[in-house]
């Protein structure tokens, strides 16, 4: 056997996700309650389904159910034709029932992916429906602000005769309707989560179906890291190739409620850290909930009183069981919106954009739906929906407090709409030719498709919109 | 079978003293004994039935109704504070 | 006779014609309450100026010539029944002192009706038991014989009716409830389809068999009231879409030619009494004209009704679990130690059932062999109209009889729980009387929906007998 000490050890983060998504509708997903909570009056919003009063029972909100499938299908997920809810058995002061609704086996949407920039698809595991529970902040009894105080009890003390430590609570988010999307370990790097998670919500933006900010908690986040252990063992003094294994972890550290990106992405860095600290050390990390701490910088073990973790779940007797056919399914997802991947595709396809320029049009729906309508107003002004993009981005145009008409016509005055002037063209079109030898090699020999390549090179030395097939006439010219 | 009774109390948040645990222990094995008749029954390839009615799809529109007052909503605390139910407090890192 | 022994039929007429107001009826009620309910201890809550108040107005109403089906009707409701404003114990300490801010659906079409209700009746903590015995509120006696049990966990309201404190009664049956107490008390039980009365509002036991019904001195009395109950309701999502039917209509119809199973298996431990009761009644139903015939003759074999006690045990227990999880003393009501000794097994076991590694032994299990007994009942029910048994083993057991006995009542409900694990109606009608002159009761059970059917025949059946006319001494 080789000594221990030759072994060369790397570490592979793995690593999960978990978002739930507050979904915004009008009412609660068990009962008619106004969702609309935030900064509310507490205890307003309430009634005896969302409150657990004995007898109360729950009815679905069929407009939750719609929305928690258009985000699966948004995924790429199949859908349960054949769904339920299930009863998640838990106590904890925020759950008025004792129970929360939720789904087990037969979640709405399962087996999707997600895929991001570099190409590297991310496994979606579930999407399910459930609901968010009440509002808890901590205080004191004698201390008038103590609703108003931030988590952790962190109240200065000594200002009122009682100083007994209290937890407050406020039902009116008991019952909102939360979308909860569970992915397979895929992530290896903090980086590809924060662009899973600006891909998730931007997302469920454009289906319309969240706010999704970050701020209001329309967004948690619950990140499971472990690392895998890949071991080198050369062998003594022969010359073969190292035996590799690969240790799946035995472990899984998850880190609850984060509810910013880049708390997520300070947190598995932290963990993936403290992880190969223990590792290195011999030790394997221990199985646990972690939180993140903002004041600390870290991610700190939740030592909650020694809890017990079986949530007995089993099929909500009061809600009668989900059917949807295909052709239900089929008819929302022809109902809804372009999604960010495809409108990007066709942006760049439909108006020739650069990808920059791209981007940031549809990063968000409301901006990219106003560039298409500039666009549209523009065709009767010559005005080139590169010169709209530019503007759009240049100048931060804000979608809600300005008219697309009205760029068009700044455009307009501002005398953008010039022909590009035969000599310049000439003269970049030389420049580019010298320097792509191998793209102009490759049209020579027969590669049609190279053209466009050069195109694209000269164009982008306009800061105006120039008309491709000119350009493309002049290359093919001077080519031939 | 034996019944890990002190954990099932716990995720039952029950508080049982040492005789309730000593009892319902006793009587629980009992009932599991006779429950265990049950295996008599032949089950293979029989579906569940978790509900009798046969409904599906009962749903509602979304559209909001009317809440509790506050006052109401409250109304049968045990204690409260500006509007907010109170409890002991919940130890949090 | 006072008024407060009147059958609703009957009281119903006599405030249409005018010999009474409901003001009189309802003080011949609670006079009665007073007289009686020392002894009987029917009551959690007396809800005397309520009920005068009320009262007070359907006799204006009625002075309008308003025609409400239970105007100035007076009414005993069971204690787990949510009423606005009014405290709802469901006889638990756990709840003593909690003042729903909502009625349930129940009590709202009965106020909308027009009833008058005089109280809250003791029950089973939770309805949790058969006996009223497990009440953090003292045990309700039976009228018949005060030494003995009234049955339960609807024991409140069976006493009640049964002593004439009241008109009609609700109760609420989860298995056995409503049928067993109407049996031991001797008055007519009603339990619907399950879904036909929506269960919103009731505490709840268990979710998937839970079943709010009336109890009745007479079999129109209960068809009247089902007339007002029946319903889909948008706040129970397992109430029933199903257009409900005049069910007083047909109560008359003959039964000629109607086929009646019935089953060995269901007479298996019975008391000898109740096993003579119930072939007195099957010539009863044959001299009618309808078929009294063994199921097994038709081919139909039907699982053994013990098998039911372990399913109905594992689902209930588990459901309560679950149901009871709310209690937590915060938004309302005592903390968890106020459970008794009952909530607290109950919880236990259904914790235990449902815990990691048990849900397929147990839980999953039984909700498959409810698919065996709902599967056997449906196809009982190709062959037969309607299916009668004794409502339980025995006539009703002297006090005390369900202490240390855990499964005291799945014993005592063991024929009517293959029906309601399968949510089926099934109606008691009084049909005879021990050597102890203590009721025996017969029940008629039918297929999902056939309220009318099982009416029909407990009507008929009633008309041809006389046990109904009998009255307690106390």
């Amino acid at each position: 056997m080789a000594p221990a000490k030759t072994t060369a050890m790397k570490y592979t983060p793995v690593i999960g996700l978990e978002v739930h998504v507050e979904l915004k509708t009008m009412s609660k997903m068990f009962c008619r309650c106004s969702a609309d909570y935030f900064g509310k009056e507490p205890n307003t919003h309430t009634c005896p389904v969302c409150l657990g009063l004995p007898g109360a029972l729950p009815v679905a909100n069929a407009k939750a159910i719609e929305w928690c499938i258009m985000i699966a299908l948004s995924l790429n997920c199949e859908i349960n034709l054949l769904s339920k809810f299930d009863r998640k058995n838990y106590f904890y002061p925020d759950l008025a029932k004792g129970y929360q609704i939720s789904q087990y086996d037969l979640p709405f949407g399962k087996n999707g992916s997600i895929e991001l920039k570099s190409g590297k698809k991310i496994r979606i595991r579930r999407v399910h429906m459930e609901e968010d529970t009440a509002k808890l902040t901590h205080g004191q009894l004698g201390d008038q602000n103590s609703e108003l105080s931030a988590k952790g009890g962190s109240a200065p003390s000594g200002k009122s005769q009682n100083n007994e430590k209290v937890s407050l609570i406020d039902f009116n988010r008991s019952g909102v309707p939360l979308v909860e999307i569970v992915t397979e370990p895929d992530f290896s790097e903090a980086g590809e989560v924060k662009e899973y998670l600006q891909k998730l919500q931007q997302i469920v933006r454009y289906l319309d179906v969240s706010n999704a900010d970050m701020e209001k908690g329309d967004m948690r986040l619950e990140p499971n890291i472990s690392l895998q252990v890949t071991r080198n063992t050369p062998h003594e003094g022969k010359n073969v190739s190292p035996v590799t294994s690969h240790e799946l972890p035995s472990y899984k550290v998850e880190v609850k409620n984060i509810n910013s990106f880049r708390f997520v992405e300070k947190a598995i860095n932290f963990e993936v850290k403290r992880q190969e600290d223990i590792l290195e050390k011999g030790q394997s990390p221990v199985q646990e909930t972690r939180g993140w701490s903002e004041i600390k910088n870290q991610t700190v073990s939740q030592r909650l009183k020694e809890e017990a973790n079986d949530y007995r779940y089993f099929p909500e007797p009061d809600i009668p069981p989900i059917r949807h056919t295909k052709e239900q399914i089929s008819t929302l997802l022809s109902r809804m919106p372009e999604l960010p991947d495809a409108k990007y595709s066709r942006f760049l396809r439909e108006f020739s954009l650069n990808d920059y320029d791209t981007e940031i049009l549809t990063r968000e729906k409301s901006l990219a739906d106003f560039f298409e309508e500039a666009v549209r107003v523009g065709k009767d002004h010559s005005v080139t929906p590169k010169q709209i993009a530019n503007t759009l981005i240049n100048k931060k145009v804000d979608p809600s407090s300005s008219e697309p008409a009205s760029i068009v016509k700044q455009i307009v005055q501002s005398g953008q709409v010039t022909s590009i002037k035969e000599e310049e063209l000439e003269k970049i079109v030389t420049d580019v030719l010298e320097s792509n030898q191998k793209a102009v090699g490759d049209y020579k020999s027969g590669k049609e498709t190279a053209i466009m390549f050069l195109v694209g090179q000269v164009m982008r030395q306009f800061t105006t919109k120039i008309d491709a097939s000119v350009v493309k006439e002049t290359i093919k010219r001077r080519l031939s | 079978m034996k019944i890990d009774i002190t954990h099932i109390a716990k995720l039952a948040n029950l508080t049982l003293s040492k005789e309730e645990k000593e009892r319902f222990s006793k009587q629980l094995d009992d009932t599991l004994t006779t429950i265990q008749q049950l295996n008599e029954v032949n089950t293979d390839n029989i579906e569940i039935t978790s509900q009798v009615t046969g409904l599906e799809n009962v749903l509602d529109d979304d559209i909001p109704q009317p809440s509790l007052q506050q006052k109401d909503a409250l109304a049968n605390a045990k204690s409260t504070k500006n509007g907010l139910f109170v409890v002991k407090a919940i130890l949090e890192e | 006779m006072d008024l407060n022994g009147l059958t609703l039929t009957e009281a119903k007429e006599g405030l249409l014609s005018k010999q009474f107001s409901s003001s009189e009826l309802t003080k011949a009620c609670l006079k009665r309450i007073k007289a009686t309910d020392e002894k009987l201890h029917a009551f959690v809550t007396l809800t005397e100026a309520h009920a005068l108040e009320d009262a007070r107005h359907a006799d204006e109403l009625l002075s309008e010539g308003q025609d409400l089906p239970l105007l100035g009707i007076p009414f005993v409701i069971k204690d787990n029944f949510s009423t606005k404003g009014i405290q709802t114990t469901a006889s638990s300490n756990v709840l003593r002192g909690y003042i729903p801010p909502f009625d349930a659906t129940v009590v709202a079409k009965l106020k909308a009706a027009g009833m008058v209700m005089l109280g809250k009746t003791n029950m089973d903590a939770f309805a949790h038991g058969s006996s009223t015995e497990t009440s953090d509120f003292g045990t309700t006696k039976n009228p018949w014989n005060t030494e003995f049990l009234p049955g339960g966990s609807s024991g409140g309201t069976a006493a009640s009716v049964a002593a004439d404190q009241t008109i009609a009664g609700i109760g609420s049956e989860t298995a056995g409830s409503i049928r067993q107490p109407a049996g031991w008390c001797g008055i007519v039980g009603l339990k619907p389809t399950y879904g036909r009365v929506s269960r919103y509002g009731v505490v709840t036991m268990a979710s998937s068999t839970d079943s709010p019904g009336p109890m009745t001195k007479r079999v129109e009395d209960s068809a009247l009231v089902l007339n007002v109950l029946a319903g889909k309701d948008p706040h129970d999502g397992t109430s029933s879409p199903k257009p409900t039917k005049d069910y007083a209509a047909n109560l008359k119809k003959s039964i000629k030619g109607k086929k009646i199973g019935i089953s060995s298996k269901y007479l298996e431990g019975v008391e000898g009494d109740v096993v003579k009761a119930f072939n007195e009644a099957k010539k009863t139903f044959e001299k009618l004209g309808a078929t009294v015939v063994d199921i097994a003759s038709l081919g139909v074999d039907i699982l053994d009704p013990k098998y039911s006690i372990g399913v109905y045990t594992i689902l209930q227990r588990a459901e309560v679990s679950s149901n009871l999880a709310r209690f937590d003393g915060i938004r309302f009501g005592q903390t968890r130690d106020a459970f008794g000794e009952e909530a607290k097994r109950r919880i236990m076991l259904g914790t235990y059932t449902l815990s990691a590694g048990y849900y397929d032994a147990y839980y999953k299990k039984a909700l498959k062999v409810r698919t065996i007994i709902v599967s056997e009942f449906h196809k009982m029910f190709e062959k037969v109209d309607a299916f009668i048994a004794p409502t339980s083993p025995s006539t009703a057991l002297p006090l005390g009889s369900s202490k240390n006995h855990p499964m005291f009542g799945e014993m005592a409900d063991v024929l009517v729980e293959p029906s309601s694990i399968a949510g089926l109606p099934g109606i008691n009608v009084p049909a005879g009387f021990s050597s102890k002159n203590l009721p025996i009761g017969l029940q008629i059970m039918g297929p999902q929906f056939a309220e009318d059917i099982i009416l029909n025949l407990a009507h008929e059946f009633e008309t041809n007998t006389e046990w109904h006319l009998q009255k307690p001494q106390l």
